[in-house]
């Protein structure tokens, strides 16, 4: 969990920086990112030579051939993929990682933002590496990449079997598995998708694919007896450790748990499940109806339905709460305990729950590609060009909003009344 | 099985090997669980109204270039598939499977112009995809149809392409465009941009050009766009076309994954006919979404709205004869036929037609997957689409314009084989070519 309790909380606006500003001699800046305390903003720089970043207007001084993908850890570093002479690495704070590789992406951190990960391909092949370590053996192919959540672990799907061009029956075979730590299980599948560790990093558990019409769930290794005619991506309890996912049987979606089912297959469609943190309450979007969208939780649906489409759904840190981000036509909005709230917007972010739950902040956007901070349902009364998720303050009393105003990068405390 | 049917087998090893696994049992077991588990009423509709009138005859190309043999007549297909599986409660020996999935696979493109012929409205390609369904679930897929499903499971697109090869593709193309614009930018996994831009895997694998000229038009237009940098950039579906339904839905879901996750408010989507069905008709059905969860918008009518909006701009105009080509998913699927003539006559005063034209156009005979079935079926389609050679000759034009890479393929290997003069074009390639660019150097 990323430690908030240092940031400055003192109530009011500071401006950070201007967006254009930066002392190299640039032909573009594009695409600002805000670190999380709202303390920075970074730019990419284009160069007459190639591209640099700009953190407060201060350039890196790293001329590199391309730059892209730049992204604040949790602890406020800045990371961006980067290349030169056709070798790509990690740049952070400035400083590239020792290693370059053939490629590098799809950057991750843990979650107090102390370990910095990445997916790796050296000379055709392909596996994970933290802080600039390569993370045990490579693979020639691998995709899927997690890192658990206090950045000690990795896992990702594996290629674990050659096969050559349209051999389709050695495919079927199972040329597929899932590297912990670099490390391939023993047992090979048609397909794996979505490892996922427990919130203690010690266990692994992945959507399998047994034969092209059987799916089930994978743990560390050992697949649960039970087929089904589909699934989707299995998460823990973070109280008993059981693993549960939505299954498809008889044409409807169900949720099984440690392979039983414990809600029956009646909704047309069951995702995005989540647990609260003590594991009591079980939440997940589903589809009671065909097209029609809300929550259910512990199996009971919520009234409320909307027809485009519900997603990011977030349970609240005390467990009673859920929300998630509603579209009704082209229009989005939060739904919150079975409710939705008044005001529309052409688009919502992922609620964010204060953590005295009591509280639902999310990005907005109005129209004319106005971009703000609601709060229960009442936006701010600024809007910005650029705009961040917002953050609230450990005493739950504040909401930490970055967004850029006139050029300007604004750094603005304010009172979760105040909205 | 009539003479007919048995006549004109190709070696494929997915249909030849699997067929030896099948036994009565698996083969009964899956008809029925498909037929009264998985359909029903509009099956049943469709065949308890199908008089046997042969109406449909005509609407299909095989019909007409096979010198109208009624193997290839979309109810002789029909009778030596699915009637008889439907007749016989299931009981059909694996040889019938075998010969059901070359018809319903290779001889038949999905492309509905039966149903504008059908008294009823019988939608025959429904009826051949409920044949795929039972030949997938009981693995009788043509080989390289297959293969480009699995590649669909493993890396969510249809090339085999890997993730770093699509972003370094992409950067690619941006630093050859940069040359030419010089502030371009294909703005990778831009979170809340107006558009993310999908395409299909074939693009960066093999025609990375297309890439090229389609950020080209992004800039000059303005618009504010992004492609995803990770998987679910590719919005192609053979899985839909091999009869994977799971498959379809899971490609589906990836792809409306990462376009929600990056806050887009649409996609628009390449030059693709297919993988239009399979996000607005297909796989967001099998998910569950009856309305659209993103809108997507086709090539055709994105190029089109940037036209009326004078974002892109006509710079010069091509003086040959040219003539448009309706993609079967676009113009039967979703009705973009004057929109695409409208892109098209705006760089091309010299328009012909072909006739029959718009929703009545014949296929192109690669659709439906059927040129993914690969090498061995080629000729099969070629030789079954002289119609199609013969309505493209009949309208002495120079250009062929096809906003669709399966009609590219089809049509191609019909302008080589039947030895016609004719340029194959993408409305991209017209537009890049002959619009303003007030952002280029010389």
């Amino acid at each position: 969990m990323m430690d908030t309790s240092n940031w400055d909380w003192e109530k009011g606006v500071k401006v950070i920086s201007k967006i254009n500003d930066c002392d190299a001699e640039t032909e573009w800046l594009t695409e600002p990112y805000a670190s999380p305390d709202g303390e920075k903003v970074a730019v990419l720089a284009k160069t007459e030579e190639g591209f640099d970043v700009c953190v407060n207007a201060k350039a890196w001084g790293q001329t590199f051939d391309n730059a892209w993908y730049p992204r604040f850890s949790p602890d406020g570093r800045l990371t961006c993929v980067a290349s030169t002479d056709m070798e790509w690495t990690l740049a952070v704070d400035g400083e590239p990682w020792p290693e370059t590789y053939g490629y590098i992406w799809n950057t991750m951190f843990s979650e107090k933002g102390d370990v910095i990960a990445a997916a790796i391909q050296q000379d055709g092949t392909y596996g994970m590496a933290i802080n600039g370590e390569q993370v045990g053996e490579l693979y020639e192919t691998a995709s899927e990449f997690t890192l658990s959540a206090d950045g000690k672990r990795t896992a990702a799907v594996v290629q674990v079997q050659s096969m050559d061009a349209a051999d389709i029956f050695t495919f079927q075979q199972g040329c597929y598995s899932v590297a912990v730590d670099g490390q391939a299980w023993d047992i090979k599948v048609v397909n794996a998708w979505t490892p996922t560790f427990s919130p203690d990093g010690s266990r692994v558990a992945a959507q399998m694919r047994s034969s092209l019409y059987d799916y089930t769930i994978i743990v560390d290794g050992t697949p649960w007896s039970k087929n089904f005619a589909m699934v989707w991506d299995p998460c823990f309890n973070p109280k008993t450790g059981t693993v549960v996912a939505p299954v498809r049987m008889a044409g409807k979606w169900g949720m099984a748990e440690n392979e039983q089912v414990i809600w029956d297959p009646v909704y047309f469609q069951l995702w995005e499940q989540k647990f609260s943190p003590d594991g009591n309450n079980l939440y997940a979007i589903c589809a009671p109806q065909y097209g029609r969208w809300t929550v259910v939780h512990n199996n009971n649906t919520w009234n409320v339905l909307v027809n485009t489409m519900l997603t990011d759904l977030t349970v609240s840190p005390d467990g009673q709460r859920a929300a998630a981000a509603a579209k009704e036509k082209d229009k989005w909005t939060i739904m919150a305990d079975d409710a939705l709230w008044p005001q529309w917007y052409d688009m919502v972010w992922t609620p964010v729950f204060s953590p005295d739950s009591k509280h639902i902040a999310t990005k907005v956007e109005k129209p004319g590609k106005k971009l703000t901070v609601a709060i229960d349902g009442k936006h701010y009364k600024e809007d910005f060009t650029h705009c961040w998720e917002p953050v609230f303050s450990p005493d739950s009393q504040k909401v930490l909003i970055r967004g850029v105003q006139g050029g300007k990068f604004k750094r603005i405390v304010a009172k979760v009344n105040e909205f | 099985m009539s003479e007919a049917a048995t006549a004109k087998r190709i070696a494929d090893p997915g249909l030849d090997q699997s067929i030896e696994k099948l036994t009565p049992d698996r083969i009964e077991a899956t008809i029925l669980r498909v037929i009264n588990q998985e359909n029903s009423a509009r099956l049943k509709t469709f065949v308890d109204t199908c008089v046997h009138c042969a109406l449909c005859s005509e609407a299909c190309h095989y019909f007409m270039s096979y010198d109208r043999n009624p193997r290839y007549a979309p109810v002789g297909k029909v009778k030596n598939t699915l009637w008889e599986m439907i007749r016989c409660k299931g009981k059909v020996s694996k040889e019938f499977i075998r010969d059901a999935a070359q018809i319903a696979y290779t001889e038949c493109n999905l492309c509905k112009r039966c149903v504008h012929f059908c008294p009823f409205g019988i939608d025959t390609a429904y009826l051949m995809t409920i044949v795929r369904r039972i030949c997938h679930l009981l693995g009788v897929t043509p080989q390289y149809l297959q293969d480009t499903s699995h590649s669909h499971s493993a890396t969510f697109n249809q090339m085999w392409v890997k993730d770093d090869e699509w972003m370094d593709t992409l950067q690619w193309q941006e630093e050859e465009a940069r040359d030419e614009f010089p502030g371009l930018r294909i703005p990778l996994d831009k979170e809340g941009a107006d558009i993310m831009y999908s395409v299909i895997a074939p693009e960066p694998k093999f025609r990375a050009q297309l890439i090229y000229q389609a950020a080209a038009i992004f800039h000059e237009a303005g618009s504010d766009w992004t492609m995803p940098a990770s998987p679910g950039w590719d919005n192609s579906d053979m899985a839909m076309f091999s009869g994977d339904a799971e498959m379809m839905g899971r490609l589906k879901r990836k792809h409306f994954d990462t376009a929600r996750r990056l806050r887009v408010k649409k996609i628009v989507m390449g030059e693709c006919g297919h993988a239009y069905r399979s996000v607005y008709d297909m796989g967001n059905r099998w998910l569950g979404y009856k309305e659209m969860p993103i809108p997507i918008i086709h090539a055709i009518q994105f190029y089109c709205e940037l036209l009326r909006a004078g974002k892109i701009k006509v710079g010069s105009k091509i003086k040959e004869l040219c003539t448009f080509h309706d993609p079967c998913n676009t113009v039967r699927g979703m009705g973009l036929h004057e929109m695409g003539r409208e892109v098209a006559r705006a760089f091309c005063p010299n328009m012909v037609e072909m006739h029959p034209n718009r929703e009545h156009n014949y296929c192109c005979c690669a659709g439906g997957g059927v040129i993914n079935c690969g090498p061995p079926h080629k000729m099969t389609r070629v030789h079954g689409n002289s119609i199609k050679a013969e309505q493209l000759k009949a309208t002495g034009a120079k250009i062929v314009i096809a906003p669709c890479h399966n009609c590219h393929g089809g049509l191609e290997d019909i302008i080589h084989h039947y030895k016609l003069d004719m340029k194959l074009m993408f409305l991209g390639d017209i537009i890049f070519e002959h619009m303003q660019k007030p952002g280029a150097v010389e």
